[in-house]
């Protein structure tokens, strides 16, 4: 590719906003931080636009030795470009959700967005260990300021556990990377990635990274900290939580667990599969009797990462393409589900669900998007949740049916809780006076709600878009796992097909066939 | 004889300036301060300037008592820069009191450290450590009409003394078993086999350096001390005294003892967990914001400790960088600390005071949060680097359970300095009004460390390697 350091500038301008940002007043502040998420979304829409499919594994590469001991490495494949999007995506769309809404301190609440946006395109785009580490914590603290200065109620117990809860699991991962570096004696990502670790050592450093990215994922039983964390930060914290966060664990178990300590993986899968099934079940089931519209929504999100987990441990092309789209359709459909939260919440400055009914009659715009997110959650065809479910669950059955089945369920409580949700808010009488008083979405809002709703719509009418950038790089994941896999239960094997006389289109690559058939 | 003189125009440097300075004090009077002042900083630039030039230097001078090399050389640095600082920032506390000892009595102990950071002998390791102690023990009672400020002195006075006195029962075994004071003839005996003199001679002698480092068990001393002595000389206390007790023990440990690892190893290691573990969770009920960085140096020292556990060069280099970190966090700190006072000028040192600060000094709050989420490691701060690199020597020289029990405790640590920036940015104002404040040395010196401590610091690090190595190599 060219030698323009595209990815550095896209970390650099978020960090020249926010310095702007703390010594701008509040209407520049927010007017700065819009044009520096939207100078960045411009810069990924190229980087998107430039990325070889096909091409190279890692694009973009820059590499200063900067810090002797480590370097300014940089890079992408097409798992950290699609992340990247997300991240840039749901940005200003976070900015334009706290325009109104944040009336204190709005230079450091921008600021601090702001850092946010480049720590965490910075994990994304680091090939250095140490490098993805200190972009990895350093997200901490950000958030533990948008928590605990402009969050609700309970903020301040709320920013601790997230942060003290976050750090335990992180901690242990520095360990297994000194352990990494001395034994593989490189910090580069994409050499640690082919590096065989000794089958022993793999255990110990796939426990130590498991501690750190199941209590980021959020996974049962150390999910915890979220439901405390969603409830109480602002919309726009609960959006970027929720929307980007999140994805932090489920990238470091395809990027750094799967193909750097493969043995383990698949010695270990049983805890990933255990655990995730007790999630999809006990998490949705604990959703469906929560009073708090946030809550209920932060509760869903652990179910479908445990989805994602699931799929990713299912060795397989599709399972990992499925968990994939899961977590970018789960960023786009949760942030957009929280932002809602937020509207009515801005409007009544409650959160309780029995507070509102019957929407529908006043803010019949809101109530249709609402449905919109309501059935990408729930995994409706034609929405972005159905192809990541629909592909996961298809590559965990070929691992092992009962996962299959158990996750499966998750699917139908999904729909249970969220049509239930739906019902108790949009439909119904409306019989109370202040939410009849409740006007309908403003352009403000408008501008937030119809782009997430186009790419939830996109994600799920032509996933291939968003496929075709990782298939490669999950094909090599599933190619270095291949000797570790075990057999799984479900001796899939494909049907006769038909002449291809109703041939829909030609398919790219080999593979491809199966994932667009799911469309 | 003569050659060696030239060979310690530091030491020699800081003599004169400490006299001069003493002589003009008293026959000028106490109306001169400036003037004192002015002298002390340049002689500790002039030291400064003659231990860079003798950098690269490796020699045993005065009979292989005193080593000129650069592992004393880098400790030198660091202690020099935080004496200047302690001058520096005296005037404006001590608005009445400020009298010509002040800069005299920093001198003499920076002249007493550099000794400690420089012995290679028994003998004048405790010489540089009781004149940097004499010294310490006035500057911890320097307001005189102060009764927490008196008490402190007396107290660290007795406990110091006792501290000597176990060091020196130490020094005698380690001599009456070895039959020389000298370290290279003491490694000699180590390397043979270990007798219960001797080792009794390395559990006293640690546990006398340990009071100096205030490690656990013998931290006793430090919240009480730092709380009651005037702000200038706890800023002082934290600092430099660390980085010379530190670098003696370093020094004693890796040269003298080098060769029975096996026996002082479990004593660090144990001080090492000990301070991380009791520094943390002692800090978590202190209300007294001096107190509460004295708890923050005694975690601090504990991670140090574990760089020296390894006992390999990079374990070395790990404490050398972490003390330089330190240093620059601490002082950073106690300057915040500094700043604040009441519409009456009063010092406040109650953490509930700062309630509100990110309001009411912004500048302020986000210099002081800078150096808690540093202290406490998190990165992108530069604080992470040298706790990275003291885990890294620990990992690699196979103390991976210590490595794993300093990390998880490090968590801990880290509660009570996000209660700090808690208490600066989500608490509602207190009603303690904070004053505008605070002269340009100050902010300058407090800006700098802080920007340093962000992500600026990560630049230095190929410098702070190759200096740490050049440092470290000396002792291996």
């Amino acid at each position: 590719m060219s030698g323009f350091p595209i990815l550095s500038l896209m970390l650099a301008v978020p960090v020249v906003g926010a310095i702007a940002c703390l010594f701008a007043g509040d209407r520049n502040a927010r007017l700065i931080a819009l044009a520096a998420t939207l100078v960045d979304l411009a810069l990924g829409i190229m980087l998107w636009a430039q990325f070889d499919i096909g091409g190279a594994q890692w694009q973009f590469t820059e590499r200063a030795d900067l810090f002797g001991r480590f370097q300014w490495a940089l890079g992408i494949d097409g798992l950290a470009l699609m992340l990247i999007m997300l991240s840039v995506f749901l940005m200003p769309l976070c900015i334009l959700a706290s325009w109104d809404a944040i009336k204190q301190r709005v230079g450091l609440y921008m600021a601090m967005f702001l850092i946010m946006q480049t720590v965490m395109i910075g994990v994304f785009m680091a090939q250095d260990l140490l490098l993805f580490y200190i972009f990895f914590e350093a997200g901490l603290i950000p958030m533990y300021f948008i928590i605990g200065i402009w969050g609700g109620a309970n903020r301040k117990y709320a920013a601790f556990k997230f942060f003290l809860y976050t750090l335990l699991g992180s901690v242990l991962m520095l360990i297994a990377m000194i352990a990494m570096i001395a034994e593989a004696g490189t910090t580069d990502i994409p050499t640690l990635m082919s590096y065989n670790f000794p089958v022993e050592m793999q255990t110990w450093l796939w426990l130590a990274f498991f501690a750190s990215l199941a209590v980021k994922m959020p996974m049962w039983p150390v999910h915890t900290w979220l439901p405390d964390a969603h409830v109480q930060a602002p919309t726009a914290g609960s959006m970027i939580l929720a929307g980007v966060l999140l994805k932090l664990g489920g990238y470091g178990f395809v990027r750094f667990m799967m193909p750097m300590f493969p043995d383990a993986s698949a010695q270990l899968m049983w805890i990933v599969f255990a655990l995730s099934m007790v999630a999809v079940v006990y998490t949705s089931l604990v959703a469906l009797v929560q009073s708090d519209m946030k809550k209920l929504i932060a509760y869903s999100s652990v179910a479908h990462m445990a989805i994602v987990t699931a799929g990713l441990f299912a060795f397989n092309q599709q399972g990992i393409e499925g968990a994939m789209i899961v977590m970018l359709s789960h960023g786009v459909v949760s942030a957009a589900l929280f932002f809602c939260v937020g509207v009515i919440y801005d409007r009544l400055h409650t959160r309780e669900i029995d507070r509102y009914g019957g929407l529908a009659v006043n803010m019949p715009a809101y109530a249709l998007f609402f449905m919109l997110f309501t059935m990408a959650s729930i995994g409706l065809p034609g929405t972005s949740g159905f192809v990541g479910e629909f592909l996961s669950i298809a590559g965990i059955y070929e691992a092992s049916s009962w996962v299959a089945f158990i996750c499966t369920t998750g699917i139908i409580l999904g729909a249970a809780y969220m049509l239930y949700l739906y019902r108790r808010i949009i439909f119904g009488e409306l019989t109370k006076d202040d939410v009849k008083a409740m006007p309908d979405l403003n352009a403000r809002e408008w501008a937030i709600t119809a782009p997430l709703a186009a790419v939830a719509l996109w994600m799920g009418v032509y996933p291939e878009s968003f496929l075709a950038p990782m298939r490669g790089d999950v094909t090599a994941v599933v190619a270095r796992l291949a000797p570790a896999k075990p057999a799984g239960d479900a001796h899939v094997s494909a049907g006769k097909p038909k002449a291809a006389a109703a041939e829909h289109g030609a398919a790219p690559a080999g593979d491809a066939p199966r994932a667009g058939g799911s469309q | 004889m003569t050659a060696d003189l030239a060979l310690i125009w530091p030491e020699l440097i800081l003599t004169i300036g400490g006299l001069v300075t003493l002589m003009l004090g008293t026959f000028l009077g106490d109306r001169q301060v400036g003037l004192y002042q002015l002298a002390a900083l340049l002689t500790l630039g002039a030291a400064a300037v003659a231990v860079v030039a003798l950098f690269g230097v490796n020699a045993s001078v005065f009979s292989g008592t005193l080593a000129v090399d650069n592992f004393g050389g880098f400790a030198k640095l660091i202690i020099y820069g935080a004496s200047a600082v302690s001058i520096l920032v005296a005037p404006r506390f001590f608005t009445s009191g400020m009298r010509a000892e002040y800069p005299v009595l920093i001198l003499f102990a920076a002249l007493g450290m550099g000794i400690m950071a420089a012995s290679r002998d028994l003998m004048t390791l405790y010489v540089g450590l009781e004149l940097n102690s004499l010294a310490a023990y006035v500057l911890a009672s320097f307001m005189r009409t102060d009764e927490r400020s008196s008490e402190a002195g007396l107290k660290y006075f007795v406990l110091g003394a006792l501290a000597s006195g176990m060091l020196l029962y130490g020094i005698s075994l380690l001599y009456g078993f070895s039959g020389t004071t000298n370290f290279s003839g003491i490694a000699t005996a180590m390397g043979g086999q270990l007798n219960a003199g001797l080792i009794f001679g390395i559990v006293f002698v640690l546990a006398g350096l340990a009071f100096k480092i205030s490690a656990v068990p013998f931290h006793m001393w430090t919240p009480d001390v730092y709380e009651g002595a005037p702000t200038p000389v706890t800023a002082f206390f934290a600092s430099a005294p660390k980085v010379a007790a530190l670098a003696l023990m370093t020094r004693v440990v890796i040269d003298a003892m080098g060769p029975a690892a096996g026996a002082w190893q479990q004593i660090v290691i144990f001080l090492a967990l000990a301070s991380i573990i009791l520094g943390a969770v002692g800090a978590i009920g202190q209300k007294n914001i001096k107190r509460l960085l004295a708890y923050s140096s005694i975690n601090n020292v504990g991670f140090m400790l574990i760089g020296l556990a390894a006992g390999t060069p990079a374990g070395v280099q790990a404490v050398l960088t972490y003390l330089l970190v330190y240093v620059v966090t601490t002082v950073g700190a106690f300057l915040v600390v500094l700043q604040l006072r009441d519409a009456d000028g009063n010092q406040i040192e109650s953490i509930p005071a700062l309630a509100g600060l990110s309001e009411r000094r912004p500048g302020l709050a986000a210099a002081m949060a800078v150096f808690m989420y540093s202290l406490a490691g998190i990165p992108p701060l530069f604080g992470f680097w040298p706790k990275y690199l003291a885990f890294e020597a620990a990992v690699n020289a196979g103390l991976v359970p210590l490595a794993v029990a300093g990390i998880v405790a490090s968590v801990i640590g880290a509660y009570y300095y996000i209660m700090i920036i808690k208490t600066m940015y989500f608490d509602d104002k207190s009603d303690v009004e904070i004053t505008d404040g605070g002269n340009v040395v100050e902010g300058t010196i407090m800006t700098a460390s802080a920007l340093w401590l962000s992500v600026i610091g990560y630049l230095f690090i190929p410098m702070l390697g190759v200096a740490s190595a050049a440092a470290a190599a000396v002792l291996f």
